[in-house]
């Protein structure tokens, strides 16, 4: 196996994930309104409830509005990652994961294309929803918009490869629905994306460390400083690590030896 | 094993759970033949073709594809494999020839030789007219058409075919078994192929008659009828699963 044959298998599957996210029109606004009413709509009605300290990465005092769109990134990506893993969930019952799986690749490095294939997805939406919060007077340093980009590419991935551990668990695509809610919203709450680990303190100190170990908020707070052209080093290890583990515990979970596969009696 | 033994089974044996699914099954399918595999529903043919294209690993037997052990030398096994699984594949929303792209990228053929296989392998089949047509367009027959085409564009030895002409027209299922057929005679392909159907088998196919995971049969057409004693593969194969229908 050649290394053109790895990189052309890798295009062959990126490009398809995106060419069907782009001609799925309700799909691309949908990822988009979600974040935008969020934006619009909850942080308007938070503005004069929340007082925010001067914090880093920030140097002065921001709106409710500024300090949530990180967040609201985090969030675009954390539900790309799951619908990822849904439609996998949906293509091994329709079959046509089959497909992926006999092709002559190792299975680890087909797993890493879809997840890279999800993940650049998601780098689209959140340049849009960005583009759309620049005319919202949201504005980041121009070298923010470049910094994010690696720290998009390693929060997709580790988001995606949490979906892609949940979708080997997962037989039926009615079961995901209820782990959808058991992780989506306890990850996003539990979080920094919405407000501070400081001020979550104030109120218990218990949901205050769950925030402040829980990966989506390192993933939030790691595009965060890096939209202020910081790097945030103990996010970043933490998130690297967090999307080591579970690419890791996914591939176990493919493995037709190993996993969860046989199992559940289906591909 | 002969060179041209396109698939090799030995003493195969899988479980789900403690139910024992496959049962010390072993056969061999050189290039050139055509083998039917036939049995109930619940025989475990589902099962064989997931073990075969390592969607699913056994502990207990070996199955080797043109030489190569499917568990230690997985990816040069499955390049020797082309497959048609029993449901559609294929993405709906995608065009034919963008179906077949993504097959060719991921079997790492590049953008000439891949252009050159579909235009070829969607000729022989009388689609190439209508590959930039999405397959949700399509019917059933065209889609079961476009999905054998593209098993075969990486050039395999060995084609599965699970069950592909079940819920096609009569026309469009003699089409599709005359292709197989065809393929056989002219291009020395080996073929296993599963069906229900006992009137899309060949005088000079093989057959192996398959029953609760163990092998009931296996041989020419004349050789099971001769070995059950009946005139018909209808007889023998009711003489083998005891009245249970394909």
């Amino acid at each position: 196996m050649s290394f053109l044959h790895y990189w052309r298998a890798m295009w062959g599957i990126v490009g398809r994930e995106l060419w069907r996210f782009v001609t799925q029109r309700e799909r691309f606004i949908s990822a988009l309104v979600r974040p935008l009413v969020w934006l619009f709509v909850f942080a308007a009605g938070f503005r004069a409830a929340l007082g925010l300290a001067i914090t880093p990465p920030y140097e002065t005092y921001i709106l409710y509005e500024v300090y949530i769109t990180p967040g609201l990134i985090g969030m675009i990506q954390l539900f790309n990652g799951m619908q990822s893993s849904l439609s996998m969930v949906y293509d091994r019952e329709m079959g046509s994961m089959r497909i992926l799986m006999v092709c002559p690749l190792p299975r680890w490095f087909l797993l890493l294309s879809k997840l890279l294939a999800g993940t650049g997805v998601s780098i689209l939406q959140v340049y849009v929803f960005l583009a759309i919060a620049w005319f919202y007077d949201i504005h980041a340093p121009w070298q923010g918009y470049l910094w994010i980009m690696p720290t998009l590419l390693l929060s997709g991935l580790m988001l995606g490869a949490l979906g892609l551990l949940l979708s080997s668990f997962i037989k039926q695509l009615e079961n995901f629905a209820g782990v959808m809610n058991f992780v989506i919203f306890p990850m996003f709450f539990m979080s920094t994306a919405l407000y501070p680990l400081w001020k979550m303190k104030e109120s218990s100190v218990f949901l205050s460390k769950l925030a402040e170990y829980n990966p989506f908020s390192q993933a939030v707070e790691m595009i965060r400083f890096a939209l202020y052209g910081q790097f945030d080093q103990q996010a970043f290890i933490y998130t690297l690590v967090a999307f080591l583990l579970f690419m890791a515990a996914a591939i176990v979970g493919y493995n037709p030896s190993k996993g969860m596969m046989v199992k559940k009696g289906g591909a | 094993m002969s060179s041209q033994t396109a698939l090799s089974i030995e003493n195969l044996t899988f479980s789900y759970g403690g139910k024992k699914a496959l049962d010390q099954l072993g056969f061999s399918i050189n290039s050139g033949e055509c083998t039917l595999l036939l049995g109930p529903n619940g025989a475990g043919k589902s099962t064989l073709f997931s073990l075969i294209t390592r969607l699913y690993d056994s502990h207990e037997g070996q199955i080797e594809l043109c030489g190569f052990n499917v568990k230690q030398q997985t990816r040069q096994a499955l390049a020797k494999l082309g497959v048609v699984f029993q449901q559609t594949t294929l993405d709906m929303d995608l065009s034919v020839m963008q179906n077949l792209r993504y097959h060719t990228s991921l079997h790492g053929l590049g953008r000439k030789v891949a252009l050159q296989r579909i235009q070829q392998e969607l000729e022989r089949l009388n689609m190439y007219e209508r590959r930039f047509e999405k397959i949700r367009q399509l019917n059933g027959g065209h889609r079961r058409r476009v999905e054998i085409a593209r098993a075969l564009l990486h050039k395999p030895a060995l084609l599965l075919l699970d069950e592909p002409t079940v819920g096609l027209d009569v026309p469009s299922r003699l089409a599709i078994v005359e292709y197989v057929h065809q393929l056989v005679a002219e291009e020395k392909l080996a073929v296993l192929w599963a069906s229900h159907l006992i009137d899309e088998i060949y005088p000079e196919d093989h057959l192996i008659v398959l029953h609760k995971g163990q092998i009931k049969a296996k041989g020419t057409v004349d050789e099971v009828l001769l070995n059950t004693g009946t005139t018909s593969i209808k007889d023998a194969f009711y003489s083998l699963t005891q009245g249970e229908q394909a």
